[in-house]
């Protein structure tokens, strides 16, 4: 498991702790517990925005396909966009999650080397997109909820991508699903990238996982450009109020969904289970109301975002 | 998704107001030109019709009939909610931004009638914060959106964007599912909207009411894309193709439905108008604009 900076000496105390387990030394263990308490509890309760990043990023984080696995007790997975290829930066997925029919469509950025470059590390080309709503379009023939797992640092910036329409294929999902006539449901689950994330987020209930960020450009794009300093990637970070506590504090996310005390990385079951249960308590609210108040709901959502002076 | 980047490197030289009587030289072909007669031109080159950026005023005057411009919601100002600093403020952005174009938005919005037909038009100007997608401008695509709904009119947008402004962060990102959502419901209504993409269309822009329109229409040479030139070179490191991400480019790969001269637009755009609005070529809306020829509509 990969240790990040700020985790070092919480990696220190649990060796410490095995260390003393061997050597019997129950007063050294007792203490040695204590103090590893404290350390999670002060490390967690006071991290900066930029240590929030590096969870977001964190190479053993969850993905769509973990969480995936976690919730839905039936499913068989779908392909294609129907125009040109299916592209493996984004699955789909029909099934069952708590006994309740659904769609999850998600961005998956590959867990070895083989398996990121089969999945373009989770940066969707606009058959991606495509894929992503030739489904959700299917599931609203049907009347199935949908789910979005979103985890990208973007759509991909590449020639075939704008050859085929990036631009277009993200503007048409967010047209798409602004009234797209089933509740719908987006979890941000590690890194959400910008126009390539927002492609799969316009929907009725939008929640962050605690260590998640989403943001309007990679904190390492705003440092080249606004500070012409690729070094001033903490300060763009911060700057950006990118994470699932500030954005939920503006009023820009509707929900945060908690995490496993040291992050979603340490317990995907726990993880899991609380996006299972952010998600079928969303869909027992959403599927109550008429769709025509859903709908106007969703649409007056959106139409308030934004901060500007005079009337 | 600011790709701002690029801006600096694709600057173009605007023919310069204060000097009617001075040269100009086409960066494109190298010709020098008169000022005035490449204003005759709509702003293009006489010599290969490389087509300079204009600002939004420049635009309004050339597609929107004389005197019958109203601009609305002049009064929207950013508000600066994250109080966002990097090298500058934001606020100091927005004052020198005020100072180069005498707006606090990069969009002049309102309504007029193009060849007699009252449309609503939003403009973006490139000058003012690379005609960067903020809350501000967001809002006033909205609004514009909702007048045309209120009187079954027409909408266009003319797009001049590096994308989302940044220091708006979020509250920028969202505007693109905002105005995509607002689009929604113009379609809803079954009016026609008309997308003009400028130089240059990219971002934030170019992936939400941009690429919209029932019809989209690129001007000759503008550089349209998601990812800017740079990004791209350097996420697959090679070099890019010929053309790449010009309107023809676009309408070559089925992205944009016409690349239109810039001494054209207006009748096209005119045209089309009615066409999806089924006016009459005798309704006097129709017809008081339109006295510069009398040939059939095309098509
Ligand atoms: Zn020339």
């Amino acid at each position: 498991m990969a240790i990040l900076p700020f985790e070092k000496r919480i990696e220190e105390l649990k060796e410490q702790i095995e260390v003393a387990k061997l050597k019997n030394d129950q007063p050294a263990v007792e203490t040695l517990q204590k103090e590893l308490k404290k350390e999670i509890e002060k490390t967690f309760s006071s991290l900066t925005p930029y240590q929030k990043l590096q969870l977001a990023r964190h190479p053993d984080r969850p993905h769509s396909l973990d969480i995936i696995n976690l919730i839905m007790e039936e499913k068989y997975e779908l392909h294609g966009d129907r125009h040109f290829a299916d592209d493996k930066a984004i699955v789909a997925f029909i099934g069952r999650i708590g006994g309740k029919e659904a769609v999850v469509i998600g961005e998956e950025r590959g867990r070895d080397t083989k398996d990121k470059i089969k999945r373009n590390f989770g940066m969707p080309h606009p058959e991606g997109y495509r894929k992503a709503l030739r489904i959700a379009k299917m599931a609203e023939k049907f009347k199935l909820p949908v789910l979005f797992l979103i985890d990208t640092a973007g759509a991909f910036p590449g020639i075939g991508a704008e050859e085929r329409g990036q631009s277009e294929a993200i503007a048409r999902n967010l047209f798409e699903l602004s009234r797209l006539k089933v509740p719908t449901i987006a979890v941000v689950i590690g890194e959400g990238g910008s126009g390539g994330a927002l492609a799969l987020g316009v929907v009725d209930r939008f929640a962050m996982l605690k260590y998640s960020v989403f943001s309007v450009i990679s904190p390492e794009g705003c440092a080249a450009i606004l500070w012409g300093d690729n070094k001033k990637v903490e300060s763009a970070t911060k700057a950006l109020k990118i994470s699932a506590e500030e954005l939920k504090k503006l009023g820009l996310i509707d929900d945060i969904i908690d995490e496993p005390k040291e992050g979603a990385h340490r317990d995907y079951q726990t993880t899991a289970q609380n996006i299972k249960n952010y998600f079928l308590q969303k869909l027992d609210e959403l599927s109550a109301l008429p769709l025509e108040q859903l709908l106007q709901q969703r649409f007056e959502k959106y139409l308030n975002y934004g901060e500007f002076k005079g009337k | 998704m600011g790709f701002t980047d690029f801006l600096k490197r694709f600057k173009k030289p605007q023919p310069k107001k204060q000097e009617p009587s001075s040269w100009i030289k086409c960066p494109a072909c190298g010709a020098i030109s008169f000022y005035k007669e490449v204003q005759k031109e709509f702003n293009t080159c006489p010599k290969c019709n490389y087509h300079f950026r204009i600002d939004a005023e420049e635009r309004i005057k050339m597609l929107i009939d004389e005197g019958s411009f109203k601009e609305y919601d002049k009064e929207l100002e950013p508000k600066d909610p994250l109080n966002f600093v990097d090298k500058k403020s934001y606020k100091k952005r927005i004052e020198e931004g005020y100072k180069k174009t005498g707006r606090k938005s990069a969009v002049i919005s309102g309504e007029g009638r193009i060849n007699g037909i009252p449309i609503q038009i939003v403009v973006f100007d490139f000058k003012f914060m690379g005609g960067s997608l903020g809350s501000v401008e967001g809002e006033k695509i909205v609004r514009a959106i909702n007048r045309a709904i209120k009187k079954e009119q027409g909408l266009l947008i003319v797009s001049a964007s590096g994308g989302a402004r940044m220091q708006e962060s979020t509250f920028s990102l969202l505007q693109m599912a905002k105005t995509a959502s607002a689009l929604a419901s113009l379609a809803e209504h079954r009016l026609p909207y008309i997308s003009l993409l400028t130089d240059p269309t990219y971002g934030g822009v170019s992936a939400s009411f941009a690429f919209l329109g029932d019809i989209i229409i690129g001007e000759p040479g503008a550089m349209i894309g998601f990812a800017g030139p740079r990004v791209i070179k350097q996420t697959i490191g090679a070099e890019l193709p010929e053309g790449f991400q010009r309107s023809e480019f676009l309408l070559k790969h089925g992205l944009i439905d016409m690349v239109v001269n810039r001494k054209e637009l207006k009748k096209t755009i005119s045209d089309l108008f009615a066409y999806l609005l089924k006016l009459p070529r005798n309704t006097p809306a129709h017809r008081e604009g339109n006295s510069t020829d009398d040939s059939s509509p095309k098509g």
